[in-house]
């Protein structure tokens, strides 16, 4: 029974062509294209959260890894949760005034047949392709504050205002665009999200770090003393992970398998992402001296943020343009933010806020289209600035009230993998796997072990 | 009988152990350790930042052997770590009350050959 609905509907689907196009003029081939594509491109930006985590964790401290790991995990799966809840309906309430409006709980809205027909979005996805390709990108916005305020933030804290963030202040703050709001009514430009997404988190992740201070031990004396990242091929297959989810992030935005522009788009992307990659290495090496690993990965990503807004609508020089200069205000960005001693542990603030209104104003530099203007999209910039910081601002501020923000000194020194969770990311040799015994053998009556010998003892 | 303990430069320790070898000395142990001594540590760069690092990698080569043979093998790990350069290392000489062999329960020097 459950075989013949689909196979009828194929069926039925398959005489349209030979009465003419279905009544929005895309043919059922091209609405499963659209949709494959569009579900492709949602799994693509499924995967970088998985960079985000590697990411994350390659630049932190071994001992924070479980808890970077951990609220990774946390971040996408509460965020297509509360999406699917409210978050979807609050960005996209259809028929508003604008500013707020809000569809209803749940997403009922999918049952209804003409969702899932050609009908729907011009023949570009289903609502259910609709709901899963936004989703994706919800979670994000949260997962960029991750990694500002790694190794120092309370977990539970960083939980809620996560869990809120994304429920709410980037969905509200989303549809003032994308939901059909008073932004766009303006002419406000963003492609993919360089505003919407990045330097929405830019701005949570801005607004949590100030709260919470800088790490144990970053700034004494006056001057900078690094904490190096633990895990640079970690770090580095968390930038090739996003690199490749941005195929989706940008090829997806196009919301649709449009041939044309979809291909096109992901030419203006790599590009950016080359051009910024390139610079930040020349730029890091000239002020640096050295050839910083950690600033060419940020690179990448600063030209990719730096492209999203405006992927399909500047032109190919323009893009390589684009990202060469978020690859140097990249490097700029973190040196600054070091020299104000604000501590980003992995250039989050500098990567996605900073290039996201770079990215953000670039469209009306850059842009092809004649109605977009540098000052609409600073306007833009303004509004998601003070919402979006004054938003993230009030939320940490209550948390810090209230229950607290930040570990204790002893817990961020023991590390938080041990003080949040009891649990190790790595075997670091004083655990039972270096003495090859499983805890509970000794109660078998095989000989325990005393406590475990130094090293350089006896032979 | 006396433990030879010796810091060297990680990449001596072939050498090291071949010397030993030659001497028929059977058995050591060998550990990773940090340190330093004359040899100033280096500095790294990170983001922009510099940073100097004063722990340096070493190997800590351990051999427990009998008298007559503590001379021959001290100035055999002398000669085989050395590179000229500083951070080279010491040996130090420490004594031994006894030495068993856990699998016979032998004591003495034949615990050690």
């Amino acid at each position: 029974m459950k075989r013949i609905a689909p196979a009828l509907i194929l069926a039925a689907g398959l005489f349209l062509p030979a009465v003419g196009l279905a009544e929005d003029g895309v043919s059922p081939g091209t609405f499963v294209a659209n949709n494959v594509w569009m579900m492709l491109c949602a799994g693509l930006v499924f995967i970088m959260h998985l960079g985000f985590a590697t990411l994350e964790s390659g630049l932190t401290r071994a001992k924070n890894t479980t808890n970077i790991l951990f609220k990774n995990t946390f971040i996408v799966s509460a965020g297509i949760l509360t999406y699917a809840l409210l978050g979807f309906n609050l960005m996209y309430p259809g028929e508003f005034n604008g500013f707020l409006g809000f569809a209803g709980v749940g997403l009922g809205g999918g049952y209804d047949p003409a969702a899932n027909t050609p009908g729907y979005a011009d023949g570009g996805y289903t609502y259910w392709t609709d709901f899963l390709f936004q989703a994706m990108f919800a979670a994000t916005a949260a997962t960029i504050v991750s990694g500002a305020v790694a190794e120092r933030i309370k977990l539970s804290a960083f939980m809620i205002f996560a869990a809120i963030f994304v429920a709410v202040v980037y969905t509200i703050a989303g549809s003032w665009k994308w939901g059909g709001g008073f932004l766009d009514g303006m002419g406000f430009y963003d492609f993919a999200g360089s505003t919407l997404v990045h330097s929405v988190g830019g701005w949570g992740a801005l607004a949590g770090v100030l709260l919470l201070g800088p790490r144990l031990g970053k700034y004494v004396g006056g001057r900078v003393h690094p904490i190096p990242g633990s895990n640079m091929p970690l770090a580095t297959v968390g930038v090739f992970l996003l690199w490749l989810g941005w195929f989706g992030f940008n090829g997806g935005s196009v919301l649709s398998a449009d041939p044309a522009l979809t291909s096109f788009v992901l030419v203006t992307t790599c590009l950016a992402a080359s051009a910024g990659a390139v610079v930040a290495i020349g730029t890091s090496w000239f002020v640096f001296g050295k050839p910083d690993l950690s600033m060419a990965l940020n690179g990448v990503l600063a030209g990719l943020v730096g492209i999203t807004a405006g992927a399909d609508t500047v032109g190919i020089t323009s893009a390589v343009i684009i990202g060469a200069v978020a690859g140097a205000l990249v490097v700029g960005s973190v040196m600054f933010f070091d020299r104000v001693k604000i501590d980003d542990p992995v250039g989050a603030i500098s990567v996605h806020l900073t290039c996201g209104i770079w990215g953000t104003l670039a469209v009306g530099i850059f842009s092809t289209n004649p109605e977009h203007s540098v000052l609409v999209q600073l306007i833009g910039v303004a509004c998601y600035g003070a919402f979006t910081f004054g938003a993230a601002l009030a939320l940490f501020g209550v948390l810090k009230l209230t229950i607290g923000i930040r570990v204790s000194e002893e817990e961020e020194l023991e590390g938080l993998d041990l003080s949040e969770h009891g649990m190790h990311a790595y075997d670091l040799g004083a655990g039972p796997g270096w003495q090859e015994q499983t805890p509970g053998l000794a109660s078998l009556g095989a000989a325990p072990s005393a406590a475990p010998a130094l090293a350089g003892s006896e032979s | 009988m006396k433990k030879i303990q010796a810091i060297i430069k990680p990449f001596k320790l072939d050498e090291a152990k071949q010397a030993l070898a030659d001497l028929n000395v059977v058995g050591m142990t060998v550990s990773e350790v940090k340190g330093f001594g004359r040899q100033k540590g280096h500095s790294e760069l990170y983001r922009g930042a510099e940073y100097v690092v004063d722990f340096l990698p070493k190997v800590q080569l351990e051999v427990v052997v009998p008298d007559d043979l503590v001379e021959k093998v001290a100035m055999a790990l002398t000669e085989s770590a050395r590179t000229g350069s500083i951070g080279d290392g010491k040996v130090f000489v420490l004594p031994v009350e006894d030495a068993v062999r856990i699998r016979t329960g032998e004591h003495g020097d034949s615990a050690l050959t």
